[in-house]
């Protein structure tokens, strides 16, 4: 609460204006880092190839005609800069070519596969930090005694891990069962085949199905989070205004949730924007060990062709992903931490 | 004429000899501290035990069991007292391929490291102790990096490059820099701001001479800690990879191992050997590498030491 009283107190015109200053040079960043996407983009699938219309186009041409058609329609008879802006073009305007392997356009595959991505992510990514923050912050605050190490010792362990060799250890103990005890959960998949589609039931499933992948992900990045959380809690403990808030006489639970942790949190938020981009790269395999038809498993599926506007086409749209929430949560963060706005 | 003779009474020390001396106490001092904590101890002796396995692997398993063609056992026949691990879908011994793996995951590990270590160095050196416009291109370019999901990236530039081992640590290497370069920039701005470099610039020290012996010497310490943190990724994306088919074909990895397993349907099957040994070197190796890399960071770094 206290930034906010600082805020209303400082004259509101200077205040619009860092806060749009530092807006802006947020915003430019991340259209630097989508340009630099494209750009990566266009060197790995057409520059570096050697030959793009062999790779990009394998085997699809039956006669020079279609060839000379196909290097038409993605630029590639011009120069390398005449090149490079009809693939921005075709980019801006949603044309990412054709999948080898489904023969449907890259777009509307991403746009099929892209739900099922973003609930296994997005669920993931809020329970890992609800309960790496709480976990960080038990054992920032318990510095040293046993429930830190037990904390600490666990979520490494389980960052050590990847994540796809957990998921394999949970279908095996709750999928498949060991032994005398069955397995209680599916082995994949996102539906039952025999549910109808938009019933309660239907809902049941899909969740039922996606309790394993969740609950991999989660334990696997609960570590970005809590150790996080755990060294900025540590660096406020040393704070003066700590001891002044003990020193007037509140609790200690007071001191901690209304004080240090609010502190502690803000560094976490900028940790936690960037673990978005791991998480997403932790689905792609996690995908592929359910089968959950999402852009992870659409991917992996993509290297065994190996499949390259697929490819070309995921790598944007999920870094582009990132990139956006990466800066909503910086324009977030400039709202709650006046601090950065320099 | 009496400068020589005071010499050899007591012979002077030159400042190379008082550095190296300085060193040396130094290290001693760290290693003692380093001692105090318990998991990173820990960590070192796993690691130690596997480099000895990896450096003599031909010693422990002979080259010969790992060969496909020359498999004694039977197809997934589960522990015994001649293979310990079982064995896997072509009759070879888990325990030798284990063995073997460690060679191929922590190569990979280490030289990715050292690719992603020079460039992030250097990268975050520049734009942390130069002004002007290539510093601030350098910032730009690793804020831009760091932001692109590092797995997606990896995967894409692997799919692209063909599978071989070179191959595997170039896109670990270049992938893997970004969060060194920002913390070594932000290291450099700290150094920066210092007496002893306004002292040593006052003096008339060039450029070179303030990087190489004032900045470098004081950013190492934090370059040595985010090694040993930068190898686990490292080693976690080389597994990652291979497990997902990107990984060099003609040699065995603890990823390549799981990749196999899984697609003869080990863990369907309840062949549990196939799947639990290469993943538990893989998760030891990253833990210990983890463990040393956070014990460093709570020796170079005051504020985290306890007590």
């Amino acid at each position: 609460m206290t930034t906010l009283i600082t805020e209303a107190a400082s004259p509101p015109v200077a205040r619009s204006r860092s806060y749009g200053r530092y807006l802006g040079v947020k915003v430019l960043g991340a259209l630097g880092s989508l340009f630099f996407v494209l750009v990566v983009n266009f060197f790995l699938f057409r520059v570096l190839p050697g030959d793009p219309a062999r790779t990009l186009g394998r085997g699809r041409f039956r006669t020079p005609e279609q060839l000379e058609e196909f290097k038409r329609t993605y630029g590639l008879d011009q120069g390398l800069w005449e090149q490079f802006l009809t693939f921005l073009k075709n980019t801006l305007t949603g044309e990412l070519g054709t999948s080898l392997r489904y023969r449907v356009p890259v777009a509307d595959l991403i746009a099929d596969r892209f739900w099922p991505t973003l609930l296994l992510v997005g669920t993931s990514t809020v329970l890992a930090s609800v309960i790496g923050i709480y976990l960080g912050i038990l054992s920032g605050w318990n510095r040293g005694k046993r429930i830190d190490k037990a904390s600490t010792g666990t979520t490494l362990t389980l960052y050590s891990m990847p994540e796809w060799w957990l998921g394999l250890l949970l279908i095996a103990a709750l999928a498949v069962g060991f032994g005398p005890i069955p397995g209680i959960f599916p082995t994949g998949g996102l539906h039952s085949t025999d549910v109808e589609p938009g019933t309660i039931a239907y809902v049941m499933d899909t969740g039922w199905h996606l309790t394993l992948p969740v609950i991999t992900l989660t334990l696997a990045y609960l570590a970005d989070y809590s150790l996080s959380m755990r060294s900025s809690l540590i660096d406020e403990l040393g704070e003066d205004y700590l001891t002044t808030a003990r020193a007037k006489g509140l609790r200690d639970v007071v001191v901690r949730r209304k004080h240090a942790v609010r502190n502690a949190l803000l560094p976490t938020t900028t940790v936690a924007a960037l673990s978005l981009g791991a998480i997403l790269g932790g689905a792609i395999t996690v995908e592929t060990v359910f089968s959950i038809p999402g852009l992870g498993l659409l991917s992996s599926e993509a290297l065994a062709l190996p499949d390259y506007w697929v490819l070309q086409g995921t790598f944007l749209i999920s870094s582009a992903t990132v990139i956006f929430a990466n800066l909503l949560v910086n324009v977030v963060y400039g709202l709650l931490d006046p601090r950065v706005r320099t | 004429m009496s400068a020589p003779d005071e010499a050899r009474q007591a012979p002077p020390v030159s400042a190379r000899q008082l550095a190296r001396r300085r060193r040396a106490l130094a290290w001693r001092t760290n290693w003692r501290l380093f001692r105090r904590q318990r998991s990173g101890v820990v960590g070192l002796g796993i690691l130690v035990v596997f480099l000895l396995t990896a450096v003599f692997a031909p010693l422990l398993a002979a080259p010969e069991t790992i060969e496909v063609t020359q498999a004694t056992g039977g197809v997934l026949e589960p522990p015994s007292s001649e293979f310990w691990l079982g064995t896997d879908d072509a009759g070879r011994s888990v325990l030798a391929l284990c063995i073997w793996g460690a060679r191929i995951s922590l190569l990979v590990g280490l030289l990715a490291t050292a690719i992603s270590m020079v460039i992030g160095t250097l990268v975050g050196l520049t734009s942390g102790f130069f002004e002007g416009w290539v510093a601030r291109v350098l910032y730009r370019l690793t804020e831009w990096v760091l932001v692109i999901p590092f797995l997606v990236l990896a995967i894409v530039l692997a799919a692209v490059l063909g599978r071989s081992l070179f191959t595997i640590v170039l896109v670990i290497g270049v992938t893997s820099w970004p969060s060194t370069a920002l913390l070594i920039r932000s290291q450099t701005l700290s150094v920066k701001e210092r007496p002893y470099l306004e002292r040593a610039k006052a003096l008339g020290a060039g450029r070179w001479h303030q990087m190489t012996r004032h900045v470098l010497p004081n950013v190492m310490p934090m370059v040595f800690a985010n090694t040993t943190l930068t190898v686990s990724i490292a080693i976690l994306t080389e597994t990652t990879l291979s497990f997902l088919g990107l990984g060099d074909p003609t040699r065995v990895s603890w990823g390549s191992l799981l990749e196999d397993a899984f697609e003869v349907g080990a863990m369907t099957t309840g062949a549990w050997w196939y799947i639990i040994p290469p993943g538990v070197c893989v998760v030891l190796v990253v833990l210990a590498f983890n463990l040393v890399g956070q014990a460093l960071e709570d020796l170079f770094n005051p504020r985290l030491r306890e007590g």
